[in-house]
């Protein structure tokens, strides 16, 4: 039988949605429309005199290398982030479903990095592997290994790929828990008594089970590397040496809250917000297809 | 609505405005000044407020230079700004583009019948923030300027004299061979490079960073710092990088980490860094000196720039507060404030009466070194490549350049390949910013 809710008051369910729709009216639409139109404005920082530009300022950014380059250490930056963060965290809930002693105790210890806010996150990374007195490159020093972020651009981007992984691990890692969690344990036994071993196992019953979950944390994560990684970036690099660190959310930050670059900043956001719509469509269609629901 | 209601929405209205009039005017001044800095603007406030009963000033804390700046412009554009906002010098072509924002110091005093003396300002002070011909627009307030620090401790441990800092690009050179030699881990180390190693560097040596005079003659300007001296210069730090007589500490005030833990044997820093390198170095154990300069390029050192901030008056606030305005920024450029502010913090004194009071008090006897910032700056009269510099989009383009340098540092490029780099990409900018400011 259908389960079906009907509201017999014909205003009750726009009464229900409407906070939800008020709050991304005002935290989303007005501001998206804002930056919108901003973007084809060319402005002092003050609002004294603006003029509209019609594409001038996509123009600009498309004909900017450094733009580029912004792009190429983000697309690097997010595809690791998102693959080390998943791997890694699969691999901790693997671990951790089949512990049997103490296991609320590991399981605390690995979702403590999620409640470090991820500036604070940059800033302790940024104090082990602080080039003058951090205690991660001193040991690295020991074993012959001269770890300078500040001015080693692959260091710098391992430095920030670390730092935003940890930061992000323990939330992969309570989903993927409870993802294996949900498997019955029935299907694995009667796959152990055909003869199957743990790692057939694994990949032929828990992982396609586990995909809706895997892939709705593939979303989340790519958004996290695209978004959420600001704090980290800007309390370890702040973009450098050079443009190693660059990604593209700290340059939209650094360009026009820094550089008071309106029209350029607004431009850079379009696009970016452009890229994760885009991106997040492609997962929904595509990928979704091959998820085991 | 009930009669008490009624009443009572009634009786605070009449104690609203009853406190209204009896009230001072209340005069908004947000800054960028935390920790003891904050502290030390609190005491100035403090004074003020106490020594008149007119107006009060409210002095809010409002983050970084550029969080103060942006917050700032927000609440401008909200019709909600402060009267007064403290903008860090980079950002002065953006607040002097902003006409109908920013109400000019000069035409604030003349306004409000304040007297005010511009000859009583150091020159370079007061250069970097008034017109080209000569009228303030926004009061100085903290000045700084890079020094070279040495620490005697290594100095000693080299075999070098503790008591005689190198004073030419050789001679420190020299001193960073025997300093690493005896296995200092690292012998010069510079903060703010592109403030320090460019731009002072250029004003040093006379040497023009940017065309209509560093930008003050007007916005179609184009930088020119990858000129020859400069190339030189960075090349051979960049050949110091290799055996660590050289080592770059990461971007602004990051370095002073490596001369704090003593892994250092010389630094060229901030005048306003000097506290914390007397803190934890002991005061006896560093050492003060004007910059080196090089004598191929001019035979006697020029005069160097500032950085810092000033304090900029924004419009839109009602009229009463700029009577008060002007009076706070008179009280803040007065000798005895502006002495114990330099005194306090480090940086470097605004007016010459300030700089003679602080002498008199026999503070420069008992803090060896806390005058060579002035002496710096007063070296001679400023030129045209000394004054200051007045570029737009200044924040990109110094971005800009540590980028570049720092593709030095790495030996990812040259030095002549990096400037030039940095002079292409730095003149978009000033395209840039010339378009939204015709």
């Amino acid at each position: 039988m259908e389960k079906r809710v009907t509201f017999n008051e014909r205003w009750l369910p726009y009464l229900l949605v409407a906070p939800q729709m008020v709050i991304t009216l005002v935290f989303f639409f007005w501001p998206s429309g804002q930056m919108v139109w901003q973007s084809v404005l060319i402005e002092d920082a003050f609002g004294g005199h603006s003029k509209f530009v019609w594409f001038e300022n996509f123009i600009a950014l498309f004909e900017d290398p450094a733009y580029f380059d912004s792009v190429r250490v983000t697309v690097v930056f997010s595809a690791l982030v998102a693959a080390v963060g998943l791997a890694l965290s699969l691999l901790l809930a693997v671990m951790a479903d089949r512990i049997i002693r103490g296991s609320s105790f590991y399981k605390m210890i690995l979702v403590w990095p999620y409640a470090v806010a991820p500036a604070v996150a940059g800033v302790l990374w940024g104090f082990l592997f602080n080039p003058a007195v951090g205690i991660v490159s001193w040991s690295l020093k020991g074993i012959g290994i001269d770890f300078n972020y500040v001015t080693n651009a692959n260091q710098a981007l391992a430095l920030i790929i670390i730092a935003a992984v940890w930061n992000q691990v323990s939330y992969n890692f309570l989903f993927f828990l409870a993802g294996l969690q949900s498997i019955p344990r029935s299907l694995i036994e009667a796959a152990a008594i055909d003869g199957a071993g743990p790692g057939r196992r694994f990949w032929d019953i828990v992982f396609p089970l586990l995909s809706p979950t895997g892939f709705f944390l593939l979303v989340v994560n790519i958004i996290y590397a695209f978004f959420g990684t600001f704090g980290v970036v800007a309390s370890l690099t702040q973009g450098g040496p050079g443009q190693a660190t660059n990604i593209l959310v700290y340059k939209v930050w650094n360009d026009g809250f820094r550089g008071q670059d309106l029209g350029g900043s607004s431009a850079q956001s379009a696009v970016l917000m452009t890229v994760v719509i885009l991106l997040t469509v492609v997962q929904f269609r595509f990928i979704e297809r091959r998820v085991h629901y | 609505m009930s009669r008490i209601m009624l009443s009572s929405i009634a009786a605070v209205a009449v104690l609203a405005s009853a406190q209204g009039a009896a009230a001072q005017t209340e005069i908004q001044w947000w800054h960028a000044m935390g920790g003891a800095l904050g502290e030390a603007v609190a005491k100035m406030t403090d004074q003020f407020n106490k020594s008149q009963s007119e107006y009060k000033i409210n002095a809010v804390y409002k983050g970084s230079y550029p969080e103060t700046l942006t917050a700032a412009i927000a609440a401008f554009r909200a019709k909600q700004g402060p009267a007064i906002v403290q903008v860090f010098e980079v950002g002065t072509a953006t607040m002097m583009a902003a006409k109908g924002a920013v109400y000019p110091t000069y035409q604030l005093m003349a306004d409000e019948k304040e007297p005010f003396d511009p000859k009583g300002f150091i020159g370079p002070v007061y250069g970097y923030y008034s017109t080209t011909d000569g009228k303030l627009l926004s009061m100085p307030f903290n000045s700084s300027t890079p020094v070279f620090y040495w620490n005697k401790d290594l100095f000693k441990k080299a075999g070098l004299d503790p008591e005689k800092p190198p004073q030419t690009w050789p001679e420190v050179g020299e001193a960073a061979k025997k300093l690493v030699a005896s296995g200092a881990k690292c012998g010069l180390t510079s903060e703010w490079q592109t403030w320090i190693l460019l731009e002072n560097f250029g004003a040093w040596h006379d040497l023009p960073f940017a065309t209509k005079s560093n930008g003050f003659g007007g916005l179609d300007t184009q930088l020119v710092f990858n000129d020859a001296p400069r190339i030189k210069l960075i090349s051979m730090l960049q050949e110091w990088t290799k055996d660590k007589r050289f080592v770059y500490g990461g971007r602004e005030g990051k370095p002073t980490a490596m001369m704090n833990a003593g892994d250092c044997g010389m630094e060229l820093a901030s005048s306003g860094t000097a506290s914390t390198l007397l803190k934890t170095l002991k005061p006896e154990n560093v050492g003060i000196a004007m910059m080196p300069y090089d004598p191929s390029v001019r035979a006697k050192p020029q005069n160097s720039i500032i950085g810092g901030a000033t304090l900029w008056t924004l419009q839109g606030r009602p009229k009463a507060e700029y009577k008060g305005v002007a009076k706070f920024l008179s009280y803040v450029s007065s000798p005895a404030v502006a002495a114990k502010w330099h005194q306090d913090t480090g940086y470097v004194p605004i007016t010459y009466a300030a700089a003679k009071l602080t002498e008199e008090s026999g503070f420069y006897k008992n803090n060896p070194g806390r005058d060579i910032a002035v002496k710096e700056l007063t070296l001679n009269p400023p030129t045209a490549n000394t004054k200051g510099l007045r570029l737009g989009n200044f924040i990109q383009i110094r971005d800009i350049e540590d980028s570049e340098l720092e593709a030095v540092w790495s030996g990812q490029k040259d030095a002549k390949t990096a400037l030039d780099e940095a002079v292409k990409r730095g003149n978009e900018q000033l395209r840039k910013f010339e378009a939204a400011n015709k």
